[in-house]
């Protein structure tokens, strides 16, 4: 187990390059002159000239791209060309909120979608099954910019005409408090909780019609027993796969989620900046999030350890 | 006299086939169709056909894996269908199953332990602390080690797999094992290794088998008794000597003729049947074997023929067939 861990945190070292070399590039990717772009077009000849200073773009490729690097690696990611405050300090102050919104989301499509799932697998073809599917796939085809407004518009803006109370229930703005919680973790687990349950679903429908659940059924073993302990574990391998993959998913969907509801989040953070022409904050960020998407799915693979006694990692 | 052990009367198996667009139930897939017979305690009778014919149903009923549709399943006595769950749950301890395919009825995630725990656990067998040399006993018993025991399924081979299941199937000290094409997945050399296998646990543990299977070989080998189906009926039913010497129904005398003989200077009588098994969902009126059969007249396509004996036969062979007398001469 431990030479595996070591062995698929050295594979991660090519992805990090990769990832770094892609938000390097970002600055150079920009049509035309940065420094003049971010100088603002009124800027003059000096002013633009000591921008590429400031930005390092004087110095050959290469270089910078070390510079960029070395300096990220002890936790300086440059500086807002708004503000002049440090991008470490930018994300750092927005990372947790960030954080906390997927963690939550990702917990509550796991929680509903593998119940939904099995609900379905174990009563499939009923019309409990269909309608759960059905529900799933509104769940999966909902924007989630337009879900948010809509939970808005339902549960926080007050009264609505056809309903016989008071909504104001959830606050439509901010971070925090459970009231300000709820209806951005809902906005955003929506979508997963709906793949996860339809993957479930599948997933489990396989399992059920193998030989050996019908040997556990033969030594008499529970049926709940069964469904939990010889169906679903050997289901959720894929289960596991699409919860990691999501969660990248997830991280974009905050961008949306957190501009809807006000949220001073990594991503508004990232809206902000490129609204305001802002390349370090936006490299920072992106790098920040690319390098938690990294991160996950490495837990990912060692679950799978975990999960799939065949799959043997050492 | 020889204690009954499992008596089936008249069980019926009769899945629906669901169609439309309201998913409503437009007809019955006849798999075992009104079957009786008996099992005696300490023989091995098996169940032979060709696909399809209701065999391996008939095993899965009985244990009500799947639940039948009617008839009567007595277990030293006792009514299996009128059990509710947890009483059958715990009259499993009793009849075990063996599934053809050793790579797929075994959990992928449990070690060959937690396998034989978990079914010694569930019936509550021995005490806690003597289950650990259970198991390795068990493992022993059917010729794998004890050292074996924290392996993966997919760490052994076919062969042993299918010893890793018959381990399973006697960790709870079982009265009965149904054997459902138990060794048809094993190759030739390994399939003779199990059944001696069974043949001596039986004797060692005075087992009673159920013994579905395809494969005439291995039924003339190890059975007393053999039971012939045909599209969910019973057919023939004998001793083996009776049964592969002297078999009465068509159907049996065509399977028979099909066994290869390793002689080459013997002369085979091939009796080769045309056409198609008819469908379970619709099977022929009379006797279900007429539109197959090279002697069938007027009377097999209406009247449907009993289990019967008649002189010549040894006693308790019975075969379905209006024409016995004269097909014997």
């Amino acid at each position: 187990m431990f030479t595996f861990i070591i062995r698929r945190s050295i594979q991660t070292i090519p992805v990090l390059i990769g990832v770094t070399v892609l938000v390097f590039m970002l600055m150079h990717l920009i049509p035309g002159d940065p420094a003049q772009i971010i100088a603002g077009e009124s800027a003059s000849e000096q002013q633009v000239e000591q921008m590429r200073e400031r930005l390092g773009l004087n110095d050959p490729l290469p270089v910078q791209y070390f510079k960029y690097i070395s300096n990220a690696v002890q936790g300086d990611l440059g500086s807002s060309v708004r503000n002049g405050r440090a991008v470490a300090d930018e994300i750092s102050a927005r990372f947790w909120t960030t954080v906390e919104l997927a963690v939550y989301s990702t917990i509550l499509s796991i929680f509903i979608g593998l119940i939904a799932g099995i609900i379905s697998a174990t009563r499939h073809y009923t019309l409990t099954d269909v309608s759960i599917m059905i529900v799933a796939l509104f769940g999966l085809s909902m924007p989630n910019f337009w879900l948010g407004l809509m939970l808005i518009q339902w549960f926080s803006i007050g009264h609505i005409s056809w309903l016989p109370f008071d909504t104001a229930w959830f606050s439509p703005s901010g971070w925090g408090s459970w009231q300000q919680n709820v209806l951005p973790v809902i906005t955003l687990g929506t979508a997963g909780a709906a793949i996860i349950a339809r993957m479930t679903r599948s997933s489990m429908l396989e399992v059920i019609g193998q030989d050996f659940i019908r040997t556990a059924r033969a030594k008499g073993v529970k049926e709940r027993v069964v469904i939990y302990r010889h169906a679903l574990k050997n289901a959720l391998i894929p289960v596991v796969t699409i919860v990691g993959l999501q969660f990248g998913s997830l991280l974009g969907g905050t961008v949306l989620t957190e501009t809807v509801f006000a949220i001073n989040g990594m991503g508004r953070l990232i809206i902000d900046a490129i609204r305001a022409r802002d390349f370090p904050v936006v490299q920072g960020t992106v790098l920040v999030i690319s390098l938690l998407f990294v991160l996950v799915n490495f837990l990912v693979d060692i679950s799978y350890r975990y999960l799939n006694k065949r799959v043997d990692l050492d | 006299m020889k204690k009954e052990l499992l008596k089936v009367n008249d069980l019926k198996q009769h899945f629906p086939i669901k169609g439309g667009l309201l998913g409503r139930t437009v007809n019955h897939v006849k798999a075992v169709d009104g079957v009786s017979f008996t099992v005696y305690e300490g023989e091995t009778v098996s169940i032979v056909g060709e696909s399809g014919c209701g065999k391996s149903t008939t095993g899965r009923a009985v244990l009500r894996l799947d639940e039948p549709t009617s008839g009567e399943v007595y277990f030293d006595g006792e009514n299996l269908l009128s059990l509710n769950k947890r009483e059958m749950r715990a009259k499993r301890k009793d009849l075990q199953i063996i599934f053809q395919d050793p790579y797929a009825s075994i959990n992928p995630r449990q070690t060959v332990r937690q396998v034989l725990e978990e079914a010694i656990v569930i019936q509550n067998v021995i005490p806690p602390n003597e289950r650990e040399e259970k198991i390795k006993e068990l493992m022993e018993k059917v010729g794998l080690g004890a050292h074996q025991i924290d392996r993966f399924p997919h760490e052994f081979s076919g062969g042993q797999r299918q010893r890793i299941g018959i381990a399973r199937a006697l960790s709870v000290d079982p009265k009965l094992i149904i054997c459902d094409e138990a060794v048809s997945a094993l190759d030739v050399s390994i399939q003779a290794q199990v059944i001696n296998l069974l043949k001596q646990l039986q004797r060692e543990m005075k087992l009673t088998y159920l013994f579905i299977s395809h494969d005439l070989g291995v039924v003339r080998h190890i059975s007393d008794r053999v039971i012939v189906m045909y599209l969910g009926r019973i057919v023939e039913v004998a001793d083996k000597n009776s049964l592969f010497e002297n078999p009465k129904h068509p159907y049996t005398k065509a399977l028979l003729s099909a066994i290869p003989v390793p002689d080459p200077k013997r002369k085979k009588e091939r009796v080769i049947l045309t056409g198609d098994v008819p469908s379970p969902i619709d099977p022929p009126a009379g006797c279900r074997f007429h539109t197959r059969c090279p002697f069938a007249t007027d009377k097999c396509k209406e009247e449907e023929p009993e289990l019967r004996t008649t002189d010549g036969m040894s006693e308790q062979h019975e075969a379905a067939c209006h024409y016995i007398e004269e097909l014997s001469s």
